[in-house]
């Protein structure tokens, strides 16, 4: 079992759901990411989600392509991203981290490179919004072997035939998209949700993490009924925005305990 | 149908388009062959288009260069004065079998987003448009003209605020709106299949192109020329001319200030592979993987990627790649507007300017064809500033 396995396996044993912070790596500054990371760490993050910023984020929202570009301002490369999980390792011995990033940041660092160094570092696993299953063949060749986990999509329109494909090339978690759309916050959970995710749940054992929208406790509350995580970006990073910069690591411990709660069984909140 | 030419192409794309793009492919593939679409479709083209645009000689130009008898192909003869109303009109009857009410679309020049917004008010389409403001700007006239056929449009000030922004901004909305939506994107670029989809429905323009010389010169061209921004007029031109090795195609991209400054497009020239809003393809980008900035007078040629099947054929070396600067481009723009009477749009210009440069290389009673993509009127006030600029900085070194 790899720590991602382990993550899920304690948490089922537990009766908890995941809770994945999503966060540009160098965002808001390139002096305080590190310290801004470790809060996510240790305030409830079971799995944590680094971003390495791309200039033209197709699948993302406003919010997360403006937090982007300023981390892209601040000097973010995909080595410092590396880097960056490198220095977290051995302060989190059990904690798995996630690369999210687009297509051409691997590609221009030279795939078999970065499974490499990703792996050394104490990498665990890729989210790549814009590598879909039917293109990733290659790249599921490369990471494979260094058991770097390469995690999939799973959307609404995603038909019976490719979501069997997707769960068999895909390791790690399956990523549910609640919503058609770019990453964001939204007011109200689709009511689709729950037999989009029964559906999922019905083909694959893979653990079923839902992401883009999620806001809030209750949002949290009610993916943690159907699904086995729940993925918070643009919401945290608003919280990070606006905070005011004493009390900057006090709101965010505050929003992720909060939504920590909130994975947990009733009895245990 | 194939996703790739060589490595170039695929759909690299977020998983929400992917059953999209399938149905897309699906649904093209039944129209492709289809009579009654293909007779629809060239019904349209003829009354409402204009086709087919004449191959005309250029008696003036022929004669002061003395070599080669250069032809021009008048895409600036269609209707909304480009040849993007092709594939906008074609995809637009795609759209409808597809029972896609709502259209979203990019342009950089505007002209793309002229024949969208005119293709949807004939087919009585919901059209929406992304411009970059920048772009915008240097194109009001075509701003005013996609209001006037009743497309809303959104202006983008995120990133370079050009085309590529405008494109990513257009793909987004596609996403959230994927069930009601048809993308109709307006290059030979982005994911499978659209840079086939366009590649097919531009290719009336070398069609037509053979046919004509064939029947005024009893023979092929020796060289074809055309100008490259995403690459569709190129592609339509170039593609029933590509098993006649004789036939000797250059694409022109553009090199704005030229490569020794920070100023310029021309990711065929200056660009490396890698993977950009879809597709596998050259594109300019840094050492880190960023999508460079890119720059052209030729709004249309400001993009930092290419159509994917470019690529392929520079690889495997059928087709040459070359470049033009702006000021050059200005000079070919002012050359044609005086010796011939047409005013050719300044994407264009760059294929007129390296044409001329060519045809002093050829030989008396060779053929040259220069694919004549738009007409100018939308780079009036631009093209006229930057010659008085041009000729005053001339003026001073001389
Ligand atoms: C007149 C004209 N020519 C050429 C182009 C470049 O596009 P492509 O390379 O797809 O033909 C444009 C794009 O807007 C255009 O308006």
């Amino acid at each position: 079992m790899n720590r991602i396995q382990r993550t899920f396996a304690r948490l089922r044993e537990q009766g908890e759901s995941a809770l994945i912070p999503y966060i540009p790596v160098g965002f808001p500054a390139a002096e305080t990411s590190e310290s801004l990371i470790r809060t996510l760490c240790e305030s409830g993050a079971d799995l944590v989600e680094l971003g390495v910023p791309f200039g033209d984020p197709l699948a993302d929202g406003r919010v997360i392509q403006d937090a982007s570009t300023q981390a892209l301002a601040n000097g973010t490369t995909l080595r410092a991203c590396i880097e960056m999980v490198a220095r977290l390792r051995p302060s989190y011995p059990e904690l798995p981290f996630i690369l999210m990033g687009y297509c051409n940041s691997f590609l221009a660092y030279g795939l078999e490179r970065f499974a490499a160094d990703a792996v050394e570092a104490g990498v665990d696993g890729l989210i790549i919004p814009d590598l879909p299953s039917t293109m990733a063949d290659p790249w599921v060749e490369i990471f494979r072997p260094h058991a770097l986990d390469l995690i999939f999509f799973l959307a609404p329109t995603t038909s019976e035939q490719r979501a069997a494909a997707t769960m068999s090339k895909g390791s790690g978690f399956l990523y549910c998209i609640s919503v058609n759309g770019v990453t964001g916050e939204r007011e109200k959970l689709p009511q689709e949700l729950p037999a989009f995710l029964k559906q999922a749940r019905a083909a694959t054992d893979l653990p079923l993490c839902v992401g883009f929208g999620i806001s809030s406790e209750e949002h949290v509350r009610e993916i943690s009924r159907h699904a086995d995580g729940a993925i918070v970006g643009s919401a945290l990073i608003r919280v990070i925005q606006q905070a005011a910069p004493d009390q900057l690591e006090g709101e965010v411990r505050s929003y992720m305990q909060r939504l920590k709660n909130a994975t947990k069984p009733i009895t245990q909140r | 149908m194939e996703g790739f030419y060589g490595k170039y192409g695929g759909a690299y794309v977020a998983e929400t388009l992917i059953g999209n793009l399938e149905e897309l492919e699906r649904e093209y593939l039944k129209v492709k062959d289809d009579p009654d679409f293909r007779a629809e479709l060239a019904k349209l083209l003829k009354d409402f288009v204009g086709r087919p645009t004449p191959l005309t000689p250029l008696h003036a130009i022929s004669a002061e260069i003395g070599r080669p008898k250069i032809y021009l192909k008048r895409e600036d003869l269609t209707h909304t004065g480009a040849h993007k109303i092709n594939n906008a009109l074609a995809q637009a009857l795609l759209a409808k079998r597809m029972g896609k009410q709502r259209v979203v679309a990019e342009t950089g020049a505007g002209q793309h987003g002229v024949a969208v917004a005119t293709a949807c008010s004939l087919l009585g389409l919901d059209c929406v448009i992304y411009m970059g403001a920048v772009d915008a700007e240097r194109q009001a006239p075509n701003v005013q003209r996609m209001k006037l056929h009743g497309a809303e449009l959104h202006l983008v000030h995120t990133g370079q605020k050009t085309l590529k922004d405008a494109i990513s901004e257009a793909i987004r909305d596609w996403i959230t709106n994927v069930n009601d939506t048809h993308y109709l994107l307006g290059s030979a670029v982005g994911p499978h299949p659209f840079p086939n989809i366009v590649h097919d429905f531009q290719s009336v323009i070398g069609l037509e192109t053979r046919e004509q010389i064939l029947e005024q010169e009893g023979r092929l061209p020796d060289c074809i020329v055309a100008c490259v921004g995403g690459g569709s007029n190129a592609i339509g031109m170039f593609s029933p001319f590509l098993e006649d090795e004789e036939v000797r195609l250059i694409g022109v991209q553009a090199a704005g200030k030229g490569f020794d400054t920070d100023k310029y497009a021309g990711p065929l020239i200056k660009g490396r592979p890698g993977i950009f809003q879809g597709a596998h393809t050259y594109i300019l980008q840094n050492s880190d993987g960023q999508i460079g900035k890119s720059h052209s007078i030729a709004p249309g040629l400001d993009y930092p990627g290419v159509g994917p099947q470019h690529s392929y054929l520079k690889d495997i070396g059928r087709v040459e790649y070359t470049f033009i600067q702006d000021h050059e481009a200005l000079h070919a723009f002012e050359y044609l507007c005086h010796k011939e009477g047409i005013l050719p749009a300044l994407e264009s210009s760059h294929a007129v300017a390296y044409a001329l440069q060519v045809a002093a290389t050829m030989d008396e009673g060779q053929i040259l064809v220069v694919n004549l993509s738009g007409r100018g009127d939308k780079d009036l006030s631009q093209a006229i500033e930057a010659l008085a600029r041009l000729k005053e900085k001339e003026a001073s070194v001389s």
